[in-house]
């Protein structure tokens, strides 16, 4: 499946969102994505991080048309069919509903108590018409179920019977009964116990080397990206600051910001303790953005021209992507940055 | 070291409708002034209702078990906290000697009162301050977690503020009555990384200011390992293994320590597999006889696994637990 091509390319892709203005002057908007430019590659794996407010949640669903694209192209094409998401409509948007699927952070809230596991698992087929018969219906739900590892005896029950790993698995399985191409991950595993993230890290895995799936997988911990993605793009404010191969990025970050993340990630040795390099501050409001670099208020090494001009995404190897005024020059000066 | 409090054989179960449910089954720990002691274990695995009972704050189907003992030794000598019975017995402990802070901010304060006013109303409860001195206390407190501008947040709501900054409202306020002993339950999961290592290293300037004893609840091992000296770690309400922090982390000893450990993902080696521990949590309703970790366990020795609960055994200095493979040994060999 993997061609090296991409599923979704974003060019300058911009969401703002307005706010109640004043009768006066212009309408304040919240920029909560602005000018972000990705290539997400079929059939793989691609993460994206940063702290809650960086506009990663809007993102992941602008790519899939249910936030409003305000500016900037979109376009998915997986071979068989190509769309300009800003543009499409009416039965395009409903066939691209079907190629691109959402799976919720909350597996408690997105399951529908009232329903039998058969039923949650088999509504995306009848809302979207892609079945003829009830049991063509019941076939793909048994065949997506036993990828999932639901059994027949599971499908006849209600979701309160069981635990977070499974009812995680249902969700999975409702995603993907329409076969889609592109699925987000939006936080999956974040309520998930350890002992069950990891199962159901390996089952997204398993299913994705399946299917030929292309994923965007949406997290705050780093960790767990650090496994399972193939690229990784970092997110401030709403500003991409950093994107790269997972290994380049974990080994050779270039942004103080990735920086600062991968070092606030608690050491499991308990010699570590206080070596890690502290971020001040927090993420400033959307709504009151400070100029020039987004990420200046917290940087240690922000300087002039960090509070005057926004840097712009430069090249820091293959792949590898910074936007940062000072990313070279630090590489030199601060051997921590060196990597 | 001055002993804190000592929790002997508690044991809690809850009547509910679908019959009695063991939440904590016969749980004994200590801990010392001036130590963290980090309480592991996932959802359901009575950590969160173990550390409300040091205070009796379990609702009203709770049972304790007629040998449950917890004794908080305090400067004016020991109390037997399950003898206190009505609440005004029970402002000792409540709120006084031990303070609590819970995972979820937003959810602790009230929405519709200033953060200065629930805080002084509790320092006028428990201490015998005026509200003038009170209000000075509060106001400085404040500025002590790191919050800038405190006489302004002062006579804010608790939703003006943000989660970091909640976060650390919410510990002023436990601390300014000067507690022996806080409970942090999951303190820092609601935060970012990046403001997690801030609240952490606050907690640890607190430690060592104030010298009280701190239970740090959480399902983050890596937290633990940043923070506690002791950890406990907990399954299906009983605890299976204790020890010093660096023995316990390094050199686990129950197969269910070490499964948690190898379920984390490691930063320095992204080809190691994730290894999941087989299985799920089994419902509090239907608890394994014998071990309970018995039905999820790769090691479980036929018979005696499914038979006996184990004991706690003696690894090393300080490191016990509670595991048929340390005392079975021939038969697992």
């Amino acid at each position: 499946m993997s061609d090296g091509k991409p599923l979704i390319t974003t060019r300058n892709l911009s969401v703002h969102y307005p706010l109640r203005g004043t009768l006066f002057g212009p309408k304040p908007v919240v920029r909560a994505v602005e000018n972000v430019s990705i290539d997400i590659i079929k059939g793989s794996f691609f993460g994206l991080v940063g702290e809650s407010g960086s506009g990663k949640t809007t993102l992941g669903r602008a790519l899939l048309r249910a936030a409003p694209i305000t500016r900037g192209k979109v376009v998915y094409d997986d071979g068989e069919v190509r769309y300009d998401l800003p543009e499409i409509e009416g039965r395009e948007l409903k066939d691209y509903r079907s190629r691109a699927q959402l799976i919720f952070q909350d597996p408690y809230a997105a399951l529908s108590p009232r329903m039998t596991v058969r039923d949650i698992i088999a509504e995306p087929l009848e809302v979207m018409g892609l079945t003829q018969s009830r049991a063509e219906t019941d076939e793909r739900v048994r065949e997506i179920a036993a990828k999932c590892r639901l059994n027949l005896e599971h499908l006849r029950r209600f979701p309160h019977a069981f635990s977070g790993g499974q009812r995680q698995r249902i969700s999975i399985a409702r995603a993907l009964v329409s076969s889609p191409r592109f699925v987000v991950a939006d936080e999956s595993v974040a309520a998930l116990d350890v002992s069950i993230q990891a199962d159901v890290l390996n089952l997204l895995k398993a299913i994705q080397q399946e299917m030929g799936l292309t994923f965007l997988f949406i997290s705050h911990d780093l960790s767990v990206v650090a496994h399972i993605c193939d690229y990784v793009a970092v997110m401030y404010l709403g500003r991409l600051v950093e994107t790269a191969p997972t290994r380049t990025l974990f080994r050779t970050p270039r942004h103080p910001y990735t920086r600062a993340l991968l070092s606030a990630i608690p050491s499991l040795d308990p010699d570590d303790r206080g070596k890690a390099q502290k971020l001040e501050g927090e993420i400033p409001s959307p709504t009151n953005p400070p100029p020039g670099c987004k990420f200046q208020t917290r940087c240690p090494f922000a300087v002039d021209i960090c509070r005057k001009q926004e840097p712009e995404l430069e090249r820091a190897g293959k792949d590898h992507e910074v936007s940062c005024h000072r990313w070279k020059e630090l590489m030199e000066t601060e051997p921590q940055m060196a990597g | 070291m001055t002993r804190l409090i000592e929790v002997q054989n508690l044991t809690l179960q809850f009547d509910t409708d679908e019959g009695r449910i063991t939440a904590v089954d016969d749980v004994s720990f200590s801990l010392d002034a001036g130590k963290v002691m980090g309480l592991v274990g996932e959802s359901g695995s009575g950590k969160s209702v173990t550390a409300k009972s040091l205070m009796k704050l379990n609702p009203g189907n709770a049972v304790y078990g007629p040998d449950s003992r917890i004794t908080l030794h305090l400067d004016s000598g020991p109390v037997e906290v399950m003898s206190l019975k009505t609440a005004t017995e029970m402002q000792i402990v409540r709120g006084g000697a031990i303070s609590m802070i819970f995972q979820e901010p937003m959810a602790s304060f009230a929405p519709a009162i200033t953060i200065g006013k629930q805080m002084v109303e509790q320092l006028l409860i428990h201490t015998d301050m005026s509200p003038k001195q009170a209000r000075e206390l509060s106001i400085e407190m404040l500025n002590r977690v790191g919050i800038s501008d405190a006489s302004k947040r002062f006579r804010q709501y608790a939703f003006e503020l943000s989660g970091g900054m909640r976060q650390r409202a919410m510990i002023a306020m436990a601390l300014s009555t000067k507690p022996k002993l806080l409970i942090a339950d999951e303190p820092t999961t609601a935060l970012d990384v990046t403001i997690q290592a801030q609240v952490i290293d606050l907690m640890k300037d607190l430690v060592a200011d104030f010298g009280m004893g701190i239970i740090f609840i959480t399902h983050d091992l890596g937290v633990i390992a940043q923070t506690a000296d002791h950890v406990a770690v907990m399954y299906l309400g009983r605890l299976v293994e204790q020890g010093p922090v660096r023995e316990v982390i390094r050199t686990p000893a129950h197969p269910y320590t070490q499964g948690l450990l190898a379920a984390l993902p490691h930063l320095d080696d992204l080809d190691a597999p994730l290894v999941p521990v087989p299985g799920d949590i089994p419902s509090p309703l239907e608890r394994p006889a014998g071990c309970v970790f018995n039905t999820r366990c790769s090691k479980a020795i036929e018979g005696p696994c499914q038979r006996e609960v184990p004991q706690f055994t003696k690894v090393n200095e300080g490191h016990k637990v509670a595991c048929h493979l340390y005392t079975h040994e021939k038969v697992s060999a």
